[in-house]
């Protein structure tokens, strides 16, 4: 079967943040934002059509600052958070805000790209609220309540997790409670994710080598991996399907898998990269497809099989019941279903900081690397078909 | 004629034995017994002139000689035969005289016998009528005793009747005598004579109560027999002579058979519970085991004698068990093979005499008794022998200790010689083959317990490998390496040991080896009779000597040092660099040629000849290699941690926005090019220099182009989306797109430069993700100038291709000049002072 070509779109900054719209179920849309010292920032949308394989794209303004993290809304399609960096009076800080997307992006969007005007004039943002933590000190990311309502947000600043109401309109923000690491010497964190399991009662973070999960009913530690990596832990998600499931990717170049309820060893260790790995995420529906992103410029999909909630090849023996070959239905399912890499991409040149699947196709996926590439990429139809069928 | 003549007349006539026979001659001829010369006879008789021939013409001959002969000759002719004619006429007298004379004899001698005759007739006459009356006589006598003839046999016939019927009516008297006088075999024998004579006439009561009598007695006596049998304190001679009579008394041979196979059933036991109880030592013995190696060569001393001695060991009066509880294994097998083995075989071969090999008598051939017997014989010797090498086994586990394996193969000899003879005794038995799986079972236990052996001394030399690592460099790296004085001494203490500790590593464990094999190939001397079952010729050899041993231990070197990879990373690299290094050579040298030495003499030790498939050399190679691959991979990514580290930390803590101008190369760029240094000199020592690109001629001088503004990154070739924006900084990309693409992540071969051009790789990486994270003031910008200029003087020369560096540094100081936010690079010379003045 032969699989499309990679689509490549290109950026005139650098850019490290990426997400997908999460809101956004029908149309493959991605955000990217994008890290300039000198020039205004912005904001592009990128829009996928799968059926004629273009991308189009709308740019917005981001004037605040070089986006460092950006978050969209689970509930609002126009609702996003960033992390900038406000550079004022020789003091670097980063902030937290959340802003609104102008209602007209839409019309410009399937214009021509080649449009200059398009691209040289874009929208500005439309300001929500700061998630002002001057006091906590600088914001690494901002994560929405997954599968929410749009009103509630952490904060990652410094040391400090901070859980913030949103009004109903976005416009204000308040926080409703913190937790703080305390600890000797100068804590971060530098990733963090909302579980969405547990009804959504439960975050993970990460800080030098260590991975915490924390209760936000009390705002308090329920567990800790010490020394989950052996250097810094870069990024953690979830699975989705599986609620005690957790993986973990950091500066060993190594990606880990957690089950949370025995945390002295992984599950499963994925030693791939060869240097750092920046991001690693689920797919969203099946749970056994991981997808990595890391500064030796390769992104990799695995298909961690013997950890997903799937139960592997039941549906192969289903077919095979009724075709009533017993011969063959034991070949098939003592085929032993390992755990492999499925492909890597090598599109990238420079480090790949966000890699980020498509809410709207679970088969579609972008990363994103330093220089400004954003690559699509769609798992390989062979194996898509392997799991569909 | 002429010479016959001219001899007669040269000849005197008084030479008698000529003469004679010439007279006997014509004797002869006048009696026609011509014998001799009858051809020439004939030849000559026809001629009319032999004077002696038949044919003699007396008127021819004197013609011829008056024609041929003068007269003198004529005259001696005549002289001659006149002197002849003489000689015959005397010759003649005197045989007529003696005839005469014989015949004068011989008329006396028929008249003498004439006379002799006439009085022999007359005895013969008196004989004649002497017979006559004889005969008369003889004849009389017969006529009178013949009727009184036939009265005497009938006498005799019944005197013979009765005399048996006095047997018979005394018999039970009789019995009971030679019961009391325990004469059982006599009672038997007359018993038996009795018996159908009894059996016939058992319808008459008087014979049916001597019947009945003997019954009882019998039965009384096969009782006492029985009960005898039953004792067992009676000597093998005895009981064979118990069984032969019972036998004979019609018992069942089967039920004989089990008596004697339980009364021997208990006499082995009782052997073996003597040797179960050497099996079960006093539980304070239990961790006497351990020691059990260094006691060894007393305890052999010890059971040399007892062994040779036929005394029984079990005897109080022995020391040597008294003294203490736990025999070794020989001794053991010895007490064995003396007790238990011997008498087995005993037992086996008075069984077979007893039931088997017995001349088949009477009606007790038509009971197949020796079919029957053999089968209980084998069913016996098969449960005894089961028992028996049970407890064997058991001994043979508790032989733990790899110390000497000669006595265990000693042990193993003697059990499985011993064992012969109950072969050759019962040849169909399957104790035998049962004795050489034990045997083998043991020779497999044994190679295991060397490969645990080996392993564990692999593991000890390694933990020594690694004391020895840790005592020099305590002193080298933990005090921080503060100066290049520091470094460098670290890098003088390593050269003494790094090499030396590999050699030493990699010949004790070849000696190791070495003496392993010595050992196992005790197994298979020629001496030792087990040697040439096929086990021990084929598969001890290629399977269990070379596949589990060898390669198994070659693996477990590869396995575990790629352990040391796997769990280092994890926790806290506990695992020193500097044993990466060195297992990496290890595994290295391995491949190279240590794999293939062992193996070919193991081959050669071992005559392997590979009839199951076996691993490979090459396959064994590739592993050993791989893990030396691995091992140098992760020794690069150890290394490259360390010095990333630092790198990072010096990158994260500083206010960069807010520094001041730089005055000093900072000291974390000295320590890096310090650790570098004594990394490049640890892999030295073990690794060959490898190649490098050559060198321009001012590599330590290089200006990094600094772009400033916005470094826009370039879509090389987006394959749908147009370029949104013209690139404003073609030089940059273009710079980028020519310069060749370097992979950072190539693997690292084995040799120095690589390594080393890994570790740089890793650590200059580092910094370039760390300086992408963080703003830069223009002085913080400045810094990194100055700091990559020094790297850049001094890191080139360890890499293999300087290029490399060039570009990294290049990329550190691009991306430090696009998050700079006043970007004001330096002067290239004015770095250059700051650099050099260090």
């Amino acid at each position: 079967m032969e699989d499309d070509a990679p689509v490549i779109y290109g950026l005139e900054f650098q850019a490290r943040a990426l997400t997908s719209q999460t809101a956004e179920s029908d149309a493959i849309r991605f955000l990217v934002g994008t890290q300039s010292l000198k020039f205004d920032n912005q904001i592009h949308i990128i829009d996928f059509d799968d059926e004629n394989n273009i991308i189009s794209k709308s740019v917005l303004q981001h004037q605040a600052g070089e986006i460092w993290h950006i978050s969209a809304s689970p509930a609002d399609k126009a609702v996003l958070t960033t992390c900038y960096n406000k550079t004022s009076e020789s003091r670097v800080v980063t902030c937290g805000a959340v802003w609104r997307m102008p209602p007209e992006w839409e019309s410009g969007s399937h214009e021509s790209p080649d449009d200059p005007h398009n691209s040289h004039n874009p929208q500005n943002l439309e300001l929500l609220c700061h998630l002002d933590n001057s006091s906590h000190g600088n914001a690494s990311c901002v994560l929405w309540e997954p599968m929410g309502d749009g009103k509630h947000v952490i904060s990652l600043a410094d040391n400090h997790a901070l859980l913030w109401d949103l009004t109903e309109s976005s416009t204000q923000a308040t926080i409703s409670s913190s937790a703080t690491l305390e600890g000797k010497g100068q804590l971060k964190f530098t990733a963090g994710k909302w579980s969405p399991h547990h009804n959504c009662t439960q975050l993970a973070t990460a800080n030098d080598t260590a991975i915490r999960g924390w209760d936000l009913r009390t705002m308090s530690q329920i567990y800790c991996i010490e020394n989950a990596h052996g250097q810094l832990v870069r990024d953690l998600d979830f699975n989705p399907n599986k609620q005690y499931y957790l993986a973990s990717c950091g500066d060993d170049c190594k990606v880990k898998f957690w089950d949370v309820r025995n945390i002295n060893e992984p599950v499963k260790t994925l030693e791939e990269h060869s240097h750092w790995v920046w991001s690693v995420r689920f797919n969203h529906s099946h749970d056994q497809l991981v997808l990595t992103g890391s500064s030796d410029s390769r992104v990799i999909l695995s298909n961690m099989v013997s950890i997903s909630s799937e139960p592997f090849g039941h549906l192969v023996d289903d077919d095979d019941l009724s075709d009533g070959e017993d011969n063959h239905q034991d070949e098939k399912t003592q085929e032993p279903l390992q755990d492999s890499i499925i492909s890597t991409y090598e599109e990238h040149e420079d480090s790949v900081y966000a890699v980020e699947w498509s809410s709207a196709d679970p088969w579609l996926f972008a990363s994103l690397s330093y220089d400004g590439r954003l690559v699509i990429n769609r798992v390989p139809r062979a194996l898509k078909y392997h799991i569909l069928l | 004629m002429d010479g016959d003549i001219c001899a007669t007349a040269t000849t005197p006539p008084d030479s008698d034995p000529a003469r004679k026979r010439r007279v006997h001659g014509m004797l002869k001829l006048y009696y026609g017994l011509n014998e001799e010369g009858k051809t020439v006879d004939q030849a000559e008789s026809m001629n009319p002139c032999d004077i002696n021939g038949t044919h003699f013409d007396p008127e021819v001959y004197l013609n011829k000689f008056r024609r041929e002969c003068s007269l003198g000759e004529l005259m001696d002719q005549e002289s001659c035969m006149v002197k002849q004619i003489r000689s015959l006429d005397s010759d003649m007298q005197t045989l007529v005289y003696e005839n005469y004379n014989k015949f004068i004899s011989a008329t006396d001698t028929i008249r003498k016998m004439k006379n002799d005759f006439k009085k022999m007739e007359d005895e013969m006459d008196c004989l004649s009528t002497n017979m006559a009356a004889i005969t008369e006589f003889s004849a009389h006598i017969s006529g009178t005793l013949q009727d009184q003839h036939a009265q005497i046999t009938k006498l005799s016939g019944v005197h013979n009747l009765l005399r048996k019927l006095q047997f018979l009516f005394e018999l039970p008297a009789r019995l009971n005598k030679c019961l009391e006088l325990q004469a059982y075999s006599q009672a038997v024998s007359s018993h038996r004579r009795a018996r159908c004579v009894l059996q016939q006439y058992s319808h008459m009561p008087s014979f049916r109560g001597i019947q009945d009598d003997c019954h009882a007695i019998m039965d009384k006596l096969a009782q006492e027999l029985r009960q005898k049998f039953r004792d067992g304190g009676s000597s093998a001679k005895d009981l064979s002579e118990c069984v032969e009579l019972l036998l004979q008394l019609d018992e069942p041979a089967e039920e004989l058979c089990d008596k004697f196979l339980i009364h021997a059933q208990s006499r082995l036991e009782t052997n073996l519970r003597g040797l179960e109880a050497e099996l079960r030592p006093p539980l304070s013995s239990g961790p006497t085991s351990v020691i059990d190696p260094s006691i060894g060569p007393a305890r052999r001393l010890s059971a040399a004698p007892t062994a040779g001695s036929p005394t029984d060991p079990t005897s109080p009066g022995n020391p040597f068990l008294s003294s203490s509880s736990r025999t070794d294994i020989l001794e053991f097998i010895d007490r064995g093979c003396n007790e238990f083995v011997s008498s087995l075989c005993l037992v086996i071969a008075s069984y077979q005499e007893l039931f088997v090999n017995r001349p088949q008598e009477g009606n007790l051939a038509s009971k197949n008794i020796p079919q029957m017997a053999i089968g209980k014989l084998h069913a016996f010797v098969d449960a005894m022998a089961t028992c028996y090498f049970s407890l064997v086994e058991r001994r043979i586990q508790e032989e733990k200790s790899v110390g000497d394996n000669s006595l265990l193969v000693r042990a193993l000899d003697r059990f499985h010689r011993r064992l012969q003879a109950v072969a050759k005794l019962l040849p169909g038995s399957a104790v035998p083959s049962q004795g050489t799986e034990i045997v083998v079972r043991a020779a497999r236990e044994r190679i295991k317990q060397y490969l645990a052996a080996l392993q564990s001394f692999y593991l000890d030399s390694l933990r020594d490998v690694r004391q020895a690592l840790a005592a020099p460099r305590l002193g080298g790296s933990s005090a921080g390496g503060g100066s290049h004085l520091a470094g460098s001494a670290t890098g003088k203490d390593a050269p003494a040991s790094l090499p030396e500790l590999l050699s030493s590593l990699s010949a004790s464990i070849l000696n190791q080896i070495k003496s392993v094999l010595a050992s196992v190939h005790l197994f298979t001397a020629k001496d030792i009779t087990f040697s040439n079952k096929p086990y021990f010729k084929g598969e001890f050899c290629s399977q269990g000597v070379r596949e589990s041993l060898v390669v198994n231990f070659i693996k477990f070197v590869c396995q575990s040092s790629r352990q040391f990879c796997e769990s280092a990373g994890d926790r806290g690299g506990s695992t020193p660099p500097a044993l990466l290094l060195l297992l990496s050579r290890l595994c290295l040298d391995y491949e190279t040629s240590t794999i293939t030495y062992i193996l070919t003499l193991t081959d050669e030790q071992f005559l392997v000849q590979h009839r199951s498939p076996v691993t490979a050399v090459a396959a064994l190679c590739g592993e050993a290699r791989e893990a030396a691959q691995k091992l140098l991979k992760h020794y690069v990514k150890v290394q490259g941690l360390i010095i990333s580290q630092m790198l990072r930390k010096s990158v994260e803590t500083r206010d960069w926005v807010n520094t001041i101008e730089p005055r000093n190369v900072r000291a974390v760029m000295k320590r890096v090019v310090e650790d570098t240094t004594s990394i490049d000199v640890q892999v030295s020592l073990l690794y060959e220099e490898g190649t490098r690109k050559a060198h321009s001629s001012d590599s330590s001088k290089r200006t990094f182009s600094v772009y400033s503004g916005s470094r826009q990154q370039t879509r090389y070739a987006p394959s749908y989306t147009p370029s949104a924006a013209m690139d404003t900084n073609f030089l940059s990309n273009i710079h980028k797109l020519f310069s060749e693409r370097i992979d950072i992540f190539s693997p690292v071969e084995f040799n120095k430069v690589s390594v080393v051009t890994g570790i740089i790789k890793i650590s200059l990486k580092t910094f370039l993700e760390c300086v992408r994270l963080r703003t830069f003031g223009r002085y913080g910008l400045q810094q990194i100038q100055v700091d990559c200029n020094y790297l850049q003087m001094y890191l080139w020369r360890f890499v293999s291709d300087e290029n490399l560096v060039h570009f990294l540094l290049d990329e550190i100081v691009g991306s430090t000049a696009h998050r700079c936010l006043d970007p004001a690079p330096m002067e290239q010379s004015v770095i250059e002072v700051i650099c050099e003045r260090g």
